[in-house]
């Protein structure tokens, strides 16, 4: 599976923002206006690049949330970190009309076509929502019959992220079967107390592996080692689990 | 050349540590890999070097940790932009595997457990560049970071120091590995910030 996803040298585009969104108290949507976008494929991110008024500047990575389009609009979706150095700036101050530079679109392995036509199991820890929204929205955009599952395990029923978008998904017929599991809180009468994702919730939410499915597995690096493992030792053929950690990397003070 | 963001402070890092362009520190250690982890018993484990037909050595875990082991301490670079300082690590020198190898080959194509991928040239596994290491931070390599071993390839980004490697093929042409063929340089030098395919 080789894909070239990033040719020619990437550049930086400076970009306007357009609109934002709040997912959660942390989370936010930024809607950019990128010049000469040269399109993206689903599960794809970008570079992003603040610069402050002394010429100094940061750059981190985030994943686009948005299905692939001609417009040049992409959607980043960005947690806070209580520490961090560049997602506070992005999730409180970043205006409307404000420019910032992005760089991308980065990443040829942890992508989905509209062309693939095999089940597609997702699973979601967190924040490592963002890549597979893309893909559904890739999917439904497209209107692709490949079926499409989502689990997506959250700390509380307020941390899902596009939660009116998913809930209309799951009530559509050609939409995605999603499954929220919850490890800290759940919503009254929940049938599962809160706990972490185990082989029994796999094997009741997501594609058996006799119907071969691609799994895009994103979240931070405990929850897709766990997961990685759970649908490998289920037997999920290692080659059909794509995976994607995140985390913070910025220094710790 | 580049667009103030209105607004932005930012952090700066120590003073005295310089890092790669567009690269920021980290203290912590940051997991990326393309699937889920092998885990490889020792018992099973071995490494190899061949030269695409031929196997010219091969070690046992038991043989491999016999040979003679270096402390190393060096700067890490992961593509993804974090960078982390003085790292230490404890494995086996490349000079060490390829010594009495006689070739004329100029590449070399690391393989790992899991089917992972990485090229590099032969000369940049060579002379104290690169290690077969075992022990990072004075544990044993956990197998989230590449246990039991991995290769360390420090002056390049850090996805050509291969996870999981069981074996070096040395080459006489240029294959490119895993994350080469999706969309990342061919070589990967930090300092001239050799990330993708067209830098």
């Amino acid at each position: 599976m080789a894909g070239t996803a990033v040719l020619g040298r990437l550049k930086w585009h400076v970009c306007t923002v357009v609109a934002l969104r709040d997912e959660t108290a942390t989370a936010r949507t930024i809607a950019l206006q990128v010049p000469d976008w040269p399109g993206h494929v689903a599960g794809q991110r970008v570079d992003v690049r603040v610069t402050a008024a002394d010429g100094y500047s940061a750059v981190r990575s985030y994943s686009i949330a948005s299905a692939p389009g001609a417009d040049g609009r992409i959607e980043l979706s960005v947690e806070r970190l209580p520490d961090g150095e560049v997602s506070p700036y992005l999730t409180q101050d970043l205006a409307v009309g404000d420019s910032v530079e992005v760089s991308g679109p980065i990443g040829g392995w942890f992508v989905w076509r509209s062309e693939q036509t095999e089940p597609v199991q997702l699973v979601a820890g967190g924040s490592g929502i963002v890549p597979l929204m893309a893909m559904i929205r890739s999917r439904m955009k497209d209107r692709s019959a490949a079926p499409f599952r989502l689990l997506y395990s959250v700390r509380n029923p307020g941390n899902i992220w596009y939660r009116d978008e998913l809930q209309a998904l799951a009530a559509d017929d050609r939409g995605v079967g999603v499954t929220y599991a919850y490890t800290r809180a759940t919503p009254p009468n929940w049938p599962r107390p809160p706990a972490r994702v185990d082989a029994a919730l796999l094997a009741e939410a997501t594609w058996r592996p006799s119907l071969s499915p691609t799994c895009y597995v994103c979240g931070p690096t405990s929850f897709v080692e766990l997961v990685a493992e759970l649908l490998t030792v289920a037997g999920h053929r290692t080659e059909r689990i794509r995976t994607e950690r995140f985390g913070p990397t910025g220094s710790q003070r | 050349m580049m667009v103030q963001s209105r607004g932005f402070v930012g952090r700066r890092g120590p003073a005295n540590i310089t890092l790669p362009p567009g690269q920021h520190l980290t203290d912590e250690f940051p997991v990326l890999s393309a699937g889920p982890t092998p885990h490889v018993p020792l018992e099973q484990w071995e490494l190899t070097i061949d030269d695409g037909k031929n196997v010219l050595r091969r070690w046992s875990w038991k043989a491999f940790r016999e040979l003679p082991a270096e402390s190393i301490t060096v700067d890490i670079h992961c593509v993804t932009r974090w960078s982390k300082v003085g790292t230490m690590w404890e494995g086996v020198s490349l000079d060490t595997l390829l010594a009495d190898i006689t070739t004329d080959a100029s590449f070399a194509l690391a393989h790992s457990y899991g089917g992972y991928t990485t090229n590099v040239p032969l000369e940049d596994l060579r002379k104290g560049q690169a290690w077969v290491a075992f022990r990072f931070d004075g544990d044993n390599l956990a197998p989230e970071h590449g246990g039991p071993a991995r290769l360390l390839v420090p002056h390049l980004y850090f996805w050509k120091s291969a996870k999981w490697v069981r074996g070096i093929t040395l080459l006489n042409h240029d294959e490119p590995g895993f994350w080469e063929r999706n969309g990342y340089h061919i070589y990967g030098d930090p300092w001239r910030e050799q990330r993708y395919s067209g830098d």
